[in-house]
């Protein structure tokens, strides 16, 4: 746990007295990422570097798992915390092996275990130990180099990490997949990060909390969705967007929303079953499955009422099926390309999943609470 | 690149290859073995001279150049480093006479002016390189949590080390060079050689020096730059 309590920074400059961070109060639970987001200037970097005292705040009190950390080591400190910064900063003079080892070494652990270490780290970011160990960082590619440093800031197992503007310099489509590499990682070590951002979007899909900074102070700390629904004054909601709406749609899924409820019938099944499970439902679209439980086509109960012969004579093919893991976002895409109100979803082994709706879709963008998306 | 270097290899070697058959035809190359022993005395003076005043130099410029990089050196290094620039403009020449009126005649002026001629392409290189290391790279190393001399040891130094050992290779071309006029304050070397044979018009005398010291020139570099090649992390050297 980060707790941050009346932190504050000013700087003497030859303009006057410059405020970098006034009287910020914050805390992060212990394995969740918080994200510190604002323009240029606004203090967010400086508030991420007085917690591993890069910066020397000019009074108040950084807390981490409830010791404070004006009373340690400022060294020791430092090697207890994981940091990645832009430019990666990987020593080019050494190694990836020599770069990973470097906290684990000054911590005093033996060369053996430090090498398995960085052997274990780099497999766990995809990368094959045998080709990149021995490497130097100038044969790395840019997204390369920033998987090692994000897995050099993990060598000594650090509880707490700051992250500078970490995915920042590398392009959009290596940014997305080491965003998602990291992520995964999180799920499992569950690390309290401090990550520094000036990306609404990378914010929204990184954080657990959002704290939006403006001239050294916080103007909202909350959780992504509420942020986004519930923006603290027009400085917030300028920020985030516009589309701020339409950026909530990533933060849910298609699972939360769907209607596993629907009806689903075999292609040989008579028309009068389909038309009673529409019924106890209450739609008016029946799905039809495959022998696998995967669907197909979908027939309407106008078409279906009075009908002879089987649902399959009736049935309609299905333009699109989704995910449902899938965010709302691609799920709205795919409905607008298809041009269709609702599609169908599946599980991970394809079998039908239940049906989102645009209706759904308004109605968990219109919910004042982002809280629980169960429909 | 690769071609253009084969050529000239191959022209100088033609041309050693010219001079050697030109040097015996002459009957000069019997003129300059009469002043074997000569040569490899006074040769042995000048290889001390060289290696002492150059090691001294090494040994003092770079910590110099350490020192005037520290953070705490912020503001006065950059005047300091005046200072040596200013130092340089003397010509060696007026540097070892100089050196002769403060400690007299022998191998201590001798030693003291090829000494002083050598340090400021250390110090400056020393300098200039470590201050050149990336600032992010610092800041990561200080995040980190290494200490200042962990930084310099295992991250600056290192950085810079390319761009020391290009000051060290200038400064011992500088000293090589210079180490003839030894001989004019009494320091012994091959200059003695190469001013005597001036005097008498003596080619031979004259040449008994004079290839010699180009040699040791040659052969000087040629070991300082194998040294970079090879005593510079791979990470960080352009020649590799």
């Amino acid at each position: 746990m980060i707790q941050l309590e009346n932190l504050t920074k000013t700087f003497e400059t030859p303009r006057g007295v410059v405020v970098a961070a006034d009287k910020v109060n914050m805390t992060v639970p212990t394995g969740e990422i918080c994200v510190l987001l604002g323009p240029s200037g606004c203090g967010k970097t400086t508030a991420l570097k007085m917690i591993n005292r890069l910066i020397r705040p000019t009074s108040g009190r950084i807390l981490i798992n409830g010791e404070d950390t004006a009373d340690r080591n400022t060294i020791e400190l430092r090697r207890q915390i994981g940091y990645v910064i832009q430019q990666i900063g990987l020593f080019p003079n050494m190694t990836v092996e020599e770069n990973i080892c470097v906290v684990p070494r000054m911590l005093g652990w033996e060369a053996k275990p430090a090498k398995a270490r960085a052997a274990e780290l780099i497999d766990l970011v995809g990368l094959d130990p045998h080709h990149f160990l021995y490497r130097y960082p100038k044969e790395l590619s840019g997204g390369q180099q920033q998987r090692i440093g994000v897995i050099r800031a993990l060598a000594a197992d650090p509880p707490v990490m700051l992250m500078d503007e970490p995915f920042g310099a590398i392009d959009p489509i290596n940014r997305e997949i080491i965003q998602n590499e990291f992520l995964k990682m999180q799920a499992t070590l569950k690390k309290t990060i401090m990550f520094v951002s000036h990306d609404i979007d990378e914010a929204v899909k990184m954080g657990d909390k959002i704290a939006i900074f403006r001239g050294g102070r916080i103007e909202q700390y909350d959780t992504p969705d509420r942020i986004l629904s519930h923006p603290v004054n027009a400085f917030v909601a300028d920020f985030v967007g516009a589309d701020r709406t339409l950026k909530r749609l990533r933060l849910v899924t298609a699972e939360m929303i769907a209607d596993p409820g629907t009806p689903a019938v075999a292609r040989g099944a008579r028309p009068q079953e389909a038309l009673q499970a529409a019924k106890a439902h209450g739609g008016r679209t029946v799905i039809v499955i495959d022998a696998n439980h995967r669907p197909v086509a979908y027939a309407t109960v106008e078409e279906l009422s009075g009908a002879h012969g089987t649902v399959g004579d009736f049935a309609h093919p299905l333009p699109a099926t989704v995910p449902a893991r899938a965010d709302l976002r691609a799920v709205v895409s795919e409905m607008f390309a298809n041009d269709v109100m609702w599609l169908a979803c599946t599980d991970d082994q394809g079998r039908f999943a239940g049906v989102v709706t645009q209706p759904a879709v308004t109605a968990m963008l219109g919910q004042s609470s982002g809280q629980p998306l169960t429909n | 690149m690769q071609n253009m270097s084969g050529m000239s290899r191959m022209l100088s070697l033609v041309m050693v290859f010219a001079l050697g058959i030109w040097v015996t035809s002459s009957g000069l190359l019997s003129e300059i073995a009469v002043y074997e022993e000569d040569i490899l005395y006074l040769l042995k003076q000048h290889i001390i001279l060289v290696a002492a005043s150059g090691g001294a130099a090494i040994l003092v410029g770079v910590p110099i150049g350490i020192w005037l990089s520290r953070p705490i050196m912020e503001r006065s290094a950059e005047m300091i480093m005046q200072i040596f620039n200013v130092g340089t403009t003397i010509p060696t020449l007026a540097v070892i006479a100089l050196s002769m009126t403060l400690l007299g005649i022998g191998f201590a002026p001798a030693f003291f002016g090829l000494f002083v001629a050598s340090l400021l392409p250390i110090v400056r290189n020393t300098y200039t390189g470590l201050l050149a290391v990336p600032r992010h790279l610092k800041e990561a190393a200080i995040g980190m949590g290494m200490t200042p001399a962990q930084m310099l040891i295992r991250v600056e130094f290192p950085n810079a080390l390319y761009v020391v050992f290009s000051g060290i290779r200038t400064a011992l071309a500088v000293n090589v060079g210079t180490t003839p006029l030894a001989f004019l304050i009494g320091g012994g070397g091959l200059g003695e050689l190469i001013f005597t044979g001036i005097d008498l018009m003596d080619t031979g005398m004259l040449l008994a020096g004079a290839v010699p010291t180009a040699l040791l020139a040659v052969f000087v570099d040629f070991v300082m730059g194998q040294a970079q090649l090879h005593l510079v992390p791979k990470g960080v050297n352009p020649l590799r």
